[in-house]
Parts: C-alpha cells; sequence; structure tokens
C-alpha cells in the first residue's frame, strides 16, 4: 500500500512540475514537496538489508483519430503492471529482507523523458523501467552511459534498439516486431496459410511492422502476393462495408496481414474484405506478449493477482511491466544485493531462467539483450496457440527461432 | 465388478449387514480416484480391471486430491469452487465441503488425518482447516503462488513451496511459523518427504531440477538433481510430481511435456531410468501395497500404471480431461 501511494505521489509531483515547466502558476501548497504518509509497519517486518529503487518512466504514446470503447487503454497501463511485480517482488522479498519501491513519472506525448529520467536516478533509482520511443530511449541511455543504472525497455518494439542500435546498458522485455511477426509466420506456416497479402497503414510504426512482416515471410518462406497502403483516411468506419471490398480487390491468397500500430483501421478490415479470409497481424489473429485469455502454465492465477489489484484486465504493457520488476526482483533473489553489477551479471548468467508462465522459462540473449520468450497468438476472445511452433528446432532453444538469433545479430556492445 | 454391487454392498455394510460386505470380493476393493481439471469431474478407477468405474461431477476444477488415512474419505480441492470437498470412498457421494480459503490448489493431511493444510494460490497463504468441524485452524502466510505441500511423517513440518518467490518454506506445525525459507529453482510445484523424514525433494518445474533437502541439516540441499533425456528438449523437462517408495530406496519424479517419469536412486541421487508415460505427466501415486504406480497424464487424458518391481509401463486407463491429481484407497 505504502508503495503504491509513493508511487502516486511521485506522479501528482511530476504533474505539478510539468506544469511549472509549462509556466502554469502553482498553488502555494502544492509547491511543497507534497508528503509522504508514513504508513505503519506490519509488526512482522524487520529492517530491509537491501532495497531496489525501481523507475519508471512512461511517454504517453500519441492517441489514433479514434479508439473504439472497447480498446481505449486504461489510465494506468503499463503501470500496474509495475505496481503488482512490485508487490510480488516484495510478497517473496520479505523472506530474505529486500525491500522494492517503486516511483513513476508520466510524461505527455510532447514531453521529454531524457530529464525524467536523469532525476529518477539523481533519487536514487537504479534500476529503470522505459515506455519511451526508441529514439528517446537512446538518448537516455547514451545519458546515463557512465552511471550505475540498468535501463529495461518495457515498451518500444523496434528491431533498431536491439540490431545496430544497440545499448550495453539496456535489458529488451518488450518483445521486439522481429519477434512478433516470427511468431505469426511460423504459426500461418504450420497452417500452410502461405500466401499473404500485406495491408499497411500511414505510420512509420505501421511501415517498421510491415518490414517485419517481409523479413518473416522471406525467413519461414511464405510469399507476399500482394501489398497495399491504407489511404481511405484516419476514419473510414461509417463507409467500411463499401470501402473495404473494393480495396481488398487483389489475386488470391490465404490471409490477408494488417499492419496498423495505432488501430486506425485493422478492426473494420474482418468480415469487410471481398474474399472470405481471415486477417492476422497487428489486429485480428495478433502475435503479443500477452493477453487477457491467456490462462495456461499458471497464466491464471497472474491474471487474477492482477485483477484483484487493479479490477481490470492484463494489458500487454502490463505484462511487460511486470515481467520487468519480475526479472529484477527474481535476480535479487539469489545475490541478496542491490548492487547493479550484480544483478546485471546474474540476469545475464548463462543459468538464469525466469517462470514467466508461457510453459518454458524466459531468459535474455547475450548478444543483444532482448528477452526471449514464447509469444501468443490470440484473437479478440481466445488465445490460439503459443510461438515457437512444434516443428522449429533450434540447437540451443526454440525460442532463439523467433527475432534475431545470433549469427543476425548487427548489435555491438561497446 | 459392477458399481451395482459396489454400491449395493457398501449400503448393506453401512446398515449392518456385514455377511453382505463380506461378499465383495477383494480385488475389488482398491480404487483409485483421478480429478479431472477441466471435466469438472473425479474418475474413479478400479485397481484390479484397470477400467473407469464410475465418473464423479465434482465442484469446478478439480485439482488437489487425497485420502483419510483409513481411506475412508476423499478430499477434493474445487479450485474454481473454493472450497474442499468430502467424497465417500466407497459410495462416492459427497459428504460435506470444506473451506478452504480462496483457490485452492493442493493440500496434504497431517499424518493424523486433522488438520488438512491448503495451499491458496491466488491468496500467498496457506490454510489449516479442522476437517471435523471446519473451523479455521490457521493462516500462515507465505510465498506467491503457494502450491506443493508436504509434511514431515512426524507431522512436525509442513512444507509448502511458493511458485513464484521459488522457495519451499518449512513451517513448524506446533506454532505454524515459518522457520525456514529454501530457495530452489524456478517454479517449485510439489514437496515430498521420505517415510522416515531423512530427505525432503522439492521439485522445481521451469527451473527442471529436483532439490533433495537434508531436514536434520540445517534444512540444507545436498543435491539438485537435473535430467536428460536423449531427443528431448531441455525446456520439456519439468519436474512435477514425486513419489518415495516406503522402503525409501527409489524416487519417481514426473516430468511434465518431456512424458516421462524418472526413477532416481535415493542413496547416489542418480537417474536410473527414465519411463515413457503420456503427455504432459503430473502427479503421482502408489497403490498401498506399492505394487502399482499411477501418473496422471494432462495432455493425454489417461492414467499410466507403472509396476513398481519390474519398472515398467504396463498399461494406460482413459479418464476425464485434463487428469491432475490421483489417490490410491485399498
Amino acid at each position: 500500500m505504502k508503495r503504491m501511494v509513493r508511487a502516486a505521489a511521485a506522479r501528482a509531483v511530476l504533474a505539478m512540475a510539468l506544469l511549472a515547466m509549462a509556466g502554469v502558476p502553482l498553488p502555494a501548497s502544492a509547491q511543497q514537496e507534497s508528503p509522504t504518509p508514513a504508513a505503519p509497519k506490519p509488526a512482522a517486518t524487520v529492517a530491509a538489508a537491501q532495497t531496489f529503487r525501481i523507475g519508471l518512466v512512461r511517454q504517453m504514446p500519441e492517441l489514433p483519430p479514434w479508439i473504439a470503447p472497447l480498446t481505449a487503454p486504461p489510465e494506468n497501463l503499463g503501470v500496474a503492471g509495475a505496481e503488482l511485480g512490485i508487490r510480488d517482488a516484495l510478497a517473496s522479498g520479505r523472506f530474505l529482507k529486500l525491500d522494492y519501491t517503486l516511483a513513476t513519472e508520466i510524461v505527455p506525448t510532447d514531453g521529454d523523458p531524457l530529464p525524467v529520467a536523469q532525476k529518477l536516478v539523481e533519487a536514487g533509482n537504479n534500476y529503470i523501467l522505459l515506455d519511451v520511443p526508441a529514439a528517446q530511449l537512446i538518448r537516455i541511455a547514451d545519458a546515463l552511459k557512465d552511471k550505475d543504472v540498468l535501463l529495461v525497455n518495457v515498451g518500444a518494439p523496434d528491431d533498431s534498439l536491439r540490431q545496430q542500435d544497440c545499448r550495453a546498458n539496456v535489458l529488451h522485455v518488450a518483445p521486439n516486431r522481429a519477434m512478433l511477426t516470427d511468431a505469426l509466420a511460423q504459426f500461418l506456416m504450420t497452417k500452410r496459410w502461405r500466401n499473404w497479402f500485406l495491408f499497411t497503414g500511414r505510420t512509420d510504426g505501421d511501415k517498421l511492422y510491415a518490414e517485419a512482416v517481409r523479413n518473416s515471410a522471406r525467413k519461414f518462406g511464405a510469399k507476399i502476393v500482394a501489398e497495399k497502403v491504407w489511404d481511405y483516411g484516419p476514419d473510414a468506419r461509417a463507409t467500411a462495408q463499401s470501402e473495404v471490398p473494393r480495396a481488398t480487390q487483389v489475386a488470391e491468397y490465404d490471409i490477408l496481414i494488417i499492419a496498423d500500430e495505432q488501430g486506425e483501421f485493422g478492426d473494420i478490415l474482418p468480415y469487410n474484405t471481398w474474399l472470405a479470409r481471415p486477417t492476422a497481424g497487428t489486429q485480428g489473429l495478433m502475435p503479443l506478449a500477452w493477453h487477457p485469455t491467456m490462462e495456461n502454465w499458471g497464466a491464471a492465477q497472474l491474471q487474477s493477482r492482477f485483477f484483484k489489484q487493479h479490477q481490470r484486465m492484463m494489458q500487454p504493457l502490463d505484462f511487460q511491466m511486470w515481467e520487468g520488476v519480475f526479472a529484477i526482483a527474481s535476480a535479487g533473489m539469489k545475490t541478496r544485493s542491490s548492487e547493479v553489477g550484480k544483478i546485471r551479471a546474474q540476469i545475464l548468467a548463462p543459468d538464469y531462467d525466469l517462470p514467466v508462465f508461457k510453459g518454458v522459462a524466459a531468459s535474455f540473449r547475450p548478444w543483444d539483450h532482448q528477452l526471449r520468450q514464447p509469444i501468443l497468438l490470440t484473437h479478440a476472445t481466445n488465445t490460439v496457440t503459443l510461438s515457437p511452433q512444434q516443428a522449429y528446432l533450434h540447437q540451443r532453444t526454440p525460442l532463439d527461432t523467433l527475432g534475431f538469433d545470433q549469427p543476425e545479430t548487427r548489435c555491438k556492445f561497446n | 465388478m459392477t458399481r451395482r454391487i459396489l454400491l449395493s454392498a457398501s449400503l448393506a455394510a453401512a446398515a449392518g449387514l456385514m455377511v453382505m460386505g463380506e461378499t465383495l470380493p477383494a480385488q475389488a476393493q482398491m480404487r483409485a480416484f483421478v480429478t479431472n481439471e477441466r471435466d469438472h469431474t473425479m474418475s474413479v478407477v478400479d485397481m484390479d480391471a484397470l477400467k473407469v468405474l464410475e465418473t464423479i461431477k465434482t465442484g469446478r476444477r478439480p485439482r488437489g486430491v487425497t485420502a483419510s488415512p483409513d481411506g475412508k474419505l476423499i478430499y477434493v480441492a474445487a479450485s474454481d469452487d473454493n472450497r474442499v470437498e468430502v467424497y465417500d470412498s466407497k459410495t462416492f457421494k459427497m459428504l460435506k465441503t470444506l473451506r478452504s480459503g480462496p483457490d485452492p490448489e493442493l493440500f496434504v493431511l497431517a499424518p493424523s488425518g486433522n488438520p488438512l493444510y491448503i495451499a491458496n494460490e491466488d491468496d500467498n497463504m496457506v490454510t489449516a482447516v479442522n476437517v471435523e468441524n471446519n473451523e479455521l485452524v490457521a493462516e500462515i502466510p507465505v510465498g506467491v503462488e503457494p502450491e506443493g505441500m508436504g509434511v514431515s511423517p512426524d507431522g512436525k513440518y509442513l512444507v509448502n513451496t511458493s511458485e513464484t518467490t521459488n522457495m519451499a518454506h518449512v513451517i513448524d506445525t506446533t506454532t505454524n511459523e515459518v522457520i525456514e525459507n529454501i530457495l530452489v529453482d524456478s517454479r517449485p510445484r510439489v514437496a515430498q518427504f521420505n517415510h522416515d523424514g531423512t530427505q525432503l525433494w522439492v521439485s522445481a518445474e521451469v527451473g527442471g531440477t529436483v532439490a533433495v533437502i537434508d531436514p536434520k541439516d540445517k534444512w540444507k540441499i545436498v543435491k539438485k538433481i537435473s535430467f536428460e533425456i536423449p531427443g528431448v528438449n531441455k525446456d520439456a523437462i519439468q519436474p512435477v510430481g514425486i513419489r518415495i517408495t516406503k522402503d525409501g530406496s527409489k524416487a519417481f519424479v514426473a516430468l511434465g511435456p518431456a512424458n516421462r517419469v524418472a526413477i532416481v536412486d535415493t542413496k547416489t541421487l542418480a537417474v536410473e531410468k527414465y519411463l515413457l508415460v503420456g503427455q504432459r505427466v503430473w502427479q503421482l501415486a502408489f497403490t498401498p501395497d506399492e505394487k502399482l504406480l499411477l501418473s496422471t497424464n494432462g495432455n493425454s487424458n489417461d492414467v499410466s500404471i507403472i509396476d513398481v518391481a519390474s519398472e515398467k509401463v504396463t498399461k494406460s486407463v482413459a479418464v476425464g480431461r485434463s487428469p491432475w491429481g490421483v489417490v490410491v484407497v485399498p
């Protein structure tokens, strides 16, 4: 509870700081640091021997022109997962006198997350979860290069961050686009749906997603038989029934792959296509790190813990933030030390395994610090399967058939 | 042996007509109770005919199952109904329900038959319930996602594993306090003492190991047993259920999606053999005479029957969907 209060207080402070930066006068009382209520310590609590101070920076993404009410992002998206991670960590850590704190900072879409991250570090947080755009992540990583800080990318899916733009002080928990589209490609090949029609949106992210789809097709032997770019405007809901059939009149194909990361048009394609074909990609059958419909391998327990704490379902970003905290916390159980160097070494050790409720353990690839983990393929109401698919074998672990394997890496840590 | 005869026999026995009771052929007596997690049922297997005698409708998502020391009562954890159900092992009728705390998964009975110690997976808690009067004896806070439950043969120590904290918590049953926390590998599932209480075995599903712990030496880990099966990916080797023979010589370990049961020498702690069973093998149970060992195979919806002396799988018996737990009564 105390932790959550602290996080809320931190958010309030930040909101005021932003107002101050924007030149908005603050009420006199608000200019003082908001006091942290002194929560009474339960009798059983012993003084913590080690404290893990985790900071979280989330920059609000640009919102699409319209959002279906059903998929509207909750206000505490992602942050809620980190809060559950802290609660789990405390429940485990108390047996070893390990304490965990979370300081959350939300940055507006047009704000600058760098000074916010630096401030968190100055305040003593040496583990920082980042959900910021790729360019900002690189700036932050470079600015904090000489600090004793470990950065965990929980949001940015950019392949470049795992390749030429990789940084030694960054771990990637969020799956990158190549991992996601490889996961989808393996399943489609298993189904023998190998002729794809690729429909790409207008944003840079959509283009990168489409590029990942093309790479995955090449990697697993699928064929992109048709490609189109969505140029029917940002909101074609009203005319979808007449426009989409025309837009999808291409030659024969097995499945329509959608690259629409903001959700501008992907959801209006199913059932409106010219041919009766399934859809997949950013909408339809989606490759994701997590989904509320995931329940096997103990996942139901995590879902239920999350629901109890937040009264809503656990979204992929919630899960990725939970994983970020869990990765640090579970390494901490072994090191029993909050020193960044020790935690980092533990996380990157060959025998490190992170049980993330997907049947096999996740772990970090030493060559680009990407968390290798199974990827869900899910539609709105069911998790259809998890990749890697059974037929895809690998000399090290089948998980390395998703995303960038060692021979493909262009990452060089300096 | 048909159910009708068995039923009438036990009804007659209940009425005090012991003559009728004695007409019940001895071979019809041994029964295995298998919980089917996704059918919300429990299969009763006739252990001589090796056939399903009866399928009992249970509460939702039945998982943990155990029997009273006299074999008369069967306890079932109905996880999604948040209760423990108590069945008559002869009539197959539900006699009563016990409080369980939220989301009960596995439990263990004290060797005396009371209380029942229940792992509450959703609540970071172990609940002790008096099986006679349904009173709450204790609630013991443990790590995240408590699961495996083991009790020492003298009943003095209760061991709970927490799957996300990756610990085995040792609880003193006289004070109901955690006295030791043993860090093991990822996702510990089952805790099992041997019969003289000199070894505690803890399986780690995702870690792929079984830790053998010495209760007499400050609960130190003596060895972590790992498993290697040619042609089976390491990720698929996920130890769960453990059973140790009464003479303490052999341990059987269910290896999940590796579809194998490992036989381990308890002295050398070396793996001697792997037996191929059904898919995603979960929990194990001996027959009371220890001639047979049963494994629940969650993905092939059957139970494998292992001949303990010859170390061979002799038969598989189809049960309900996703068989989870198993117990055999004389």
